[in-house]
């Protein structure tokens, strides 16, 4: 028994030595093979590939590549060959550094879409800012993403201090609530949202009865809804994410507590109508995803997507596809500029920034001077029914929300 | 004022019900270390399993149609015989895997191996449910939707009182067998002296085998009265409550059954007047979001004046 346990050992040892011979080979040989193609340019994308942020991950991953196959033919005739560099960060700080670490030393590579997690963009861009490498987000929305003023990083889709607000807006003047409970799940993007919510909601006149806090992960919120039926509050704003929110909205369903239920973008899950089932009807969330199937170019790229992946896209993979393409825009404006040999990243970086007017399939795109996409925009979903996606009941443009 | 005292009828009835899922899960843990003075830390997952199965059993029926044919208190106990069933499996087929070979071993050792089984369970179920489902968040069909009206600000769901008939009769049941039963005599010998239970030819593992049954059992049960309470189960719905559920054990003292049941509703009480009150009393400075801190604090200083627990013995070192 001993033996053969050494015996695996050897081998396993063996193995993985193997492994990693095997595994430096192509690392030694990039610096000499990259050098006759000067051609080439490389985009990235970085999202979550793997663990239990996969989907989403995947589906902006899918929209960005169908972005740049499409383009791919128009590169040749610049004399370009375009490269996709899909990128897995696992939605975890660490990973998405490293591999920002990773594609700065890639010449080729010119520029970055992603990522999904705020939490990660934030310290991965500052490896992309040392690098001179734009960064386009599809879908980060915390303020620090650009309110550290990189000159590198934008995105394309409306920011955290947009949604609290426009929901506030609407919830006050649109469906006339008068007083809130307000409940957060005591994560950075929970209270950030639901502090904002507040603020806007008392200065535009509405009356705050409450301000509780939950745990992420339990189940069992009666205490809190006890408070929300004794305050005799109107409605309640949720900031968090969906296993609580439709727990929340079926408890209070089932204690016949009858208030009106608002929530973030968190919200924003196929999962609410599976955990809460009829009890959403009437629940009402703010989004910073379109729901493109209203508009003829929305259509067509459900379709193309539909065929391409063999699978319907998911709310952000038009944001991956958006995002991809300003980036592709800005690399063409930067080859112009170089007088059509291949741009440096700086002028990359530059072009990206200067975009303006761009029309997207979720959104149009002009950038502001931190990064901010004024054109962006804030979705109000209303459950009518029992079914995913709900229906769009208003859009806010996110500009009005911006500052400077 | 007037906002709290029109609350507590209410409260008290929510805490209940939540403290007795914690008494039940918390039986669970001082039978293991009644027996064997080790915690299963896999306890939690055990119930997390039967959480799962009497959410699918329930599923099952409900896509089958039979749901809305058979009487509900009928569906929840089929529910909960297959949890129960099931669930008492694993926590056999656990000890004979993970703890048996390594008892002889130090304490750690069996510690550290209950932790690598509750982390294999959480990951093995979410692989199972992923690939069949491709969901892991399951939300447990509605059996119950009546609710008896006491006064007007006071009203018990139907489901809650089942939930506590079955609990009561679960906790009465469990005390009647360790106390009167043969091998409730067996199981407390064991529990007294291994060795010399052996030389009084008990098998004592097959009595170890049976507390972890029973103990599983009453687990995957609690499990099943969890997912019809509170509607959402995902495989890491265990951790936090199975926590909760083992200070519930210590504070009414680890290895007293009716310590266990005690604990449990006590802690379940605390946490949801805790989480009622802390805010308007301290006029919003500490929030609900405190009760934990709130009620882990007064079981700390209740614990610091009596180490062994509410109802606990303190039990001279055994020679």
């Amino acid at each position: 028994m001993k033996k053969l346990g050494v015996l695996f050992l050897v081998l396993l040892l063996t193995l993985s030595a193997a492994g990693c011979g095997g595994g430096s080979k192509p690392a030694e040989n990039s610096p000499t093979g990259a050098a006759p193609a000067g051609a080439v340019i490389k985009v990235a994308s970085v999202t979550p590939l793997s663990g239990s942020q996969a989907a989403v991950g995947e589906s902006i991953k899918n929209g960005a590549q169908m972005a740049l196959e499409e383009r791919v033919e128009e590169f040749k005739s610049l004399g370009f060959d375009l490269q996709f560099s899909p990128q897995d960060d696992q939605a975890d700080p660490k990973v998405g550094v490293s591999v920002a670490q990773k594609l700065i030393v890639d010449n080729d590579l010119l520029a970055v879409v992603g990522h999904w997690n705020s939490g990660v963009a934030i310290p991965s861009s500052e490896v992309y800012a040392n690098g001179n490498l734009a960064m386009v987000s599809p879908a980060n929305t915390a303020n620090d993403v650009t309110d550290r003023e990189l000159p590198n990083v934008n995105r394309i889709c409306a920011r955290d201090d947009a949604q609290g607000p426009a929901g506030a807006d609407y919830a006050f003047t649109e469906l006339g609530i008068k007083s809130i409970f307000i409940i957060q799940d005591k994560t950075t993007y929970g209270q950030g949202v639901a502090d904002e919510f507040r603020k806007q909601f008392e200065a535009v006149g509405g009356t705050v009865l409450g301000y509780e806090g939950i745990t992420a992960g339990e189940s069992d919120f009666s205490a809190v809804l006890e408070q929300v039926r004794a305050t005799k509050a109107e409605a309640v704003y949720f900031g968090g994410i969906y296993p609580e929110g439709s727990l929340l909205i079926k408890q209070l369903d089932e204690k016949g507590i009858k208030v009106k239920f608002i929530g973030p973008d968190g919200m924003d899950s196929s999962e609410v109508i599976k955990i809460a089932g009829d009890s959403a009807i009437g629940s009402v969330y703010t989004s910073l995803a379109a729901d493109i199937s209203g508009t003829t170019e929305g259509k067509a790229f459900i379709e193309k997507y539909t065929q391409k992946f063999s699978k319907a896209p998911e709310a952000y993979s038009s944001y991956g596809y958006d995002a991809m393409n300003v980036t592709l825009n800005a690399i063409v404006e930067a080859a112009k500029g170089n007088g059509g040999q291949k741009p440096t990243r700086e002028q990359v970086v530059a072009a990206a920034r200067a975009t303006s007017g761009f029309k997207g399939v979720a959104t149009n795109v002009t950038f502001n001077k931190r990064g901010d996409n004024t054109e962006a925009s804030i979705y109000v979903y209303n459950f009518v029914e029992a079914k995913y996606p709900p229906t769009v009941a208003k859009q806010i443009p996110a500009a009005g929300f911006l500052k400077d | 004022m007037e906002q709290m005292t029109g609350m507590i009828p209410q409260l008290f009835i929510d805490g209940l019900t939540l403290g007795f899922v914690y008494a039940i899960v918390a039986l669970g843990y001082t039978m293991v270390y009644g027996i064997l003075e080790f915690i299963n830390f896999a306890h939690s997952e055990i119930f997390m399993v039967g959480a799962f199965v009497g959410t699918e059993v329930l599923l099952y029926l409900q896509s089958a149609g039979y749901l809305t044919n058979i009487p509900a208190p009928l569906a929840l106990m089929i529910a909960l015989l297959v949890a129960m069933i099931l669930s008492g499996t694993l926590g056999v087929f656990i000890e004979r895997i993970a703890y048996k070979p390594v008892r002889s071993a130090p304490k750690l050792v069996a510690f550290i191996s209950a932790i690598g089984v509750s982390f294999f369970l959480q990951d093995a179920v979410r692989l199972i449910e992923g690939l069949w489902k491709n969901a892991f968040y399951l939300s447990t069909p509605k059996l119950f939707s009546g609710s008896i009206k006491i006064t007007g600000t006071l009203e018990i769901p139907e489901k809650v009182i089942y939930i506590m008939v079955i609990a009561v009769f679960m906790m009465v049941g469990l005390t009647l067998f360790v106390n009167k039963h043969k091998l409730g005599k067996a199981m407390r010998a064991v529990a007294q002296d291994r060795n010399t239970a052996s030389l009084m030819s008990i098998n004592t593992d097959m009595i170890i085998s049976l507390t972890f049954l029973i103990g599983a059992g009453l687990g995957g049960a609690a499990g099943t009265l969890f997912s019809v309470q509170y509607a959402l189960v995902h495989p890491y719905v265990g951790f936090v409550l199975g926590m909760k559920a083992f200070t519930a054990a210590v504070f009414g003292g680890i290895g007293s059954l009716p310590g266990a049941m005690l604990g449990g509703i006590l802690l379940g009480l605390l946490e949801v007047f805790g989480a009622g009150f802390l805010g308007i009393l301290t006029n919003g400075a500490i929030g609900a979001e405190y009760k934990d801190v709130f009620a882990f604090a007064i079981l700390i200083i209740i614990l610091i004046f009596k180490p062994s627990g509410l109802l606990g013995k303190t039990v001279g070192e055994k020679v």
